[in-house]
């Protein structure tokens, strides 16, 4: 805009509207349609994970029945924000450790070198040469894995869950219809488990949502990053001068996901008394 | 060096004893399970101080949002909605933010006996904010559990209770608190899991560590970028968690038998993992 060309002649509002469209300001914007795409991107991968992690619970292969239950419990266990620092470099490591043994077999000084990770530069990940937005797509990809590992083992256990949830009788009855197994498992258990399985599905949405902010931590530019870069108290060196204002910036975020979360909250009570119409279940009644 | 010269120098570097310096160089397995492992007492003090702070304020809060009075029941309810509608990652932010801006004043509290002054400064130090913080957090999950619970109650109890003549706070002691805990138990143990994992956060948001004495993650993270090797420290401090989840299992499981003591063994309300009560 003509009119913010020198912000030191403006006051009030025009300032404010000056100051709130400049372009760091828009990478601001921008920054919540990153979270909104990692939620976007993130839950049909959790989804997908989850379903196998609970039929592998579920599995009458031994080796594969503990897989399911070692990833499920295992993440359980362990503060989520432990996967989330360390996902991302395990799986950056081994990415660059397979393209180094592919690309530079003559190589034979060893990776690890003391304190140090050394890969030949072809093997590199993304290439150093590469331009500005693939590494930060690269970045934002790894973390939406480490998300993706994290809330699937949650999802499993819901799904796993509702899996038993669902009535006996229904599958007896199922059985003696002349059904095999799979039939058994695909036509009735996976139709009926999702009024069970809602609830905890419901909570994992809001979770995930309020999990979001981490993203920070691995070096995303997120909204938190932002509201930071924005906050942080500005000397008159800067156009827009102005002194710390992070305490502003947070409070905004807040309500952004006290918004979140109550719009998502209402949404899953629609569902829920979708689902639950013709079900035997508390949800009916209400 | 030997791991026994280690534990001594580095067990309790965590609240400032021992060796200042942090091996930078030539860190051996030995260092990384000492040093996580001293920084796990600052993980069991947030969350043994947060838990039983937040214990009788859960009640008071799951109370309130039960009541029919409105004064009562909107106040619980917006405050469950606020600490439990918005991550703790930005709470812990917000919250540093505040306390940093808080003017600097000493605040004496006469004991009687003797003065001391509390210092607002404090606030902004992990050991009092961040439990605060954490506190108000945990108060908002288990109040809302709690509150689950009050409504689960069955009404034949509370019909007997009343028809021994027991009214108020007596019913309330009696009867309603010891069935709501009975019910709430196993969500509770669940709270108590997830809150535990959640003091992670502490160091990674707002709160500075004061000469590097920080939590087991702050020190597993330390480790990871000083050897650029996340495959030994990472799993290390996931072992002293599942650890510590199991024992918080076996601890919580004691209290919940006594809780149910008094019922037939096949009406007993079990611990199971909850995913609708995760955090």
């Amino acid at each position: 805009m003509e009119m913010c060309a020198d912000p030191s002649t403006l006051d009030g509002i025009n300032w404010w509207a000056c100051y709130l469209t400049t372009g760091k300001h828009q990478a601001f914007y921008a920054s919540f349609g990153t979270v909104l795409l990692l939620l976007a991107l993130t839950a049909p991968v959790v989804m997908v994970l989850g379903f196998g992690g609970a039929m592998a619970r579920k599995s009458k292969i031994p080796p594969l029945r503990w897989f399911g239950l070692a990833y499920t419990n295992i993440v359980r266990g362990v503060p989520d924000i432990i996967f989330f620092l360390f996902v991302p470099i395990a799986m950056d490591q081994g990415i660059e450790y397979l393209r180094h043994k592919v690309k530079c077999p003559d190589v034979l000084e060893p990776i690890r070198q003391g304190n140090d990770f050394v890969v030949c530069s072809v093997a590199k990940m993304p290439l150093s040469s590469s331009p500005q937005w693939i590494h930060e797509a690269y970045g934002f990809t790894l973390a939406l894995f480490a998300f993706a590992l994290v809330f699937g083992a949650f999802a499993a256990n819901t799904l796993y869950g509702a899996m038993n949830a669902v009535p006996r009788a229904q599958l007896e009855t199922a059985e003696a219809f002349g059904m095999s197994d799979r039939q058994v498992f695909w036509r009735v258990q996976v139709k009926q488990m999702w009024v069970y399985a809602l609830p905890g599905l419901s909570n994992l949405w809001m979770i995930l949502i309020k999990a979001t902010p981490l993203l920070f931590l691995l070096g995303v530019e997120d909204i938190v990053y932002w509201a930071r870069e924005l906050g942080g108290s500005k000397t008159s060196k800067f156009t827009y001068p102005h002194p710390d204002w992070r305490l502003y910036y947070f409070a905004f975020l807040l309500v952004f996901y006290l918004f979140m979360t109550w719009a998502s909250e209402k949404v899953f009570n629609r569902i829920t008394k979708r689902l639950s119409h013709g079900q035997a279940t508390v949800g009916a009644g209400s | 060096m030997s791991c026994y010269d280690t534990l001594i120098d580095y067990g309790l570097r965590s609240i400032g004893i021992g060796e200042r310096l942090l091996p930078k160089t030539d860190i051996t397995l030995c260092d990384q399970f000492v040093l996580i492992g001293s920084g796990m007492i600052w993980n069991v003090y947030f969350a043994v101080f947060a838990m039983v702070l937040g214990f009788g304020i859960a009640t008071l809060v799951a109370v309130g949002k039960a009541s029919e009075n409105s004064w009562a029941a909107i106040p619980a309810k917006a405050f469950i909605f606020l600490f439990r509608g918005s991550p703790l990652f930005i709470q812990f932010f917000l919250a540093y933010e505040i306390f940093v801006l808080i003017p600097k004043v000493g605040i004496d509290i006469n004991l009687g006996f003797a003065t001391i002054t509390a210092e607002t400064r404090w606030l902004t130090k992990a050991w009092l904010g961040a439990v605060i913080v954490l506190f108000l957090n945990t108060s908002a999950y288990s109040g809302e559990i709690f509150y689950g619970a009050l409504r689960a109650i069955p009404k034949g109890d509370i019909e007997a209770a009343d028809a021994f003549g027991m009214s108020g706070f007596r019913k309330f002691r009696r009867i309603i608190w010891p069935a709501m805990l009975r019910l709430a138990w196993p969500s509770y143990t669940n709270e108590a899991i997830f809150m535990f994992h959640a003091t992670t956060l502490v160091f990674f948001s707002g709160f500075p560590a004061w000469r590097q004495s920080g939590d087991a993650l702050y020190y597993a993270s330390y480790f990871a970028d000083k050897t650029f090797n996340p495959f030994v420290s990472y799993p290390i401090i996931a072992i002293y968690f599942v650890s510590f989840t199991l024992l918080i299992i076996t601890l919580f499981g004691w209290a919940n038998k006594r809780l149910n003591r008094h019922i037939a063994p096949e009406q007993r309300v079990k611990f199971r993992f909850k995913p609708q009560f995760i955090r």
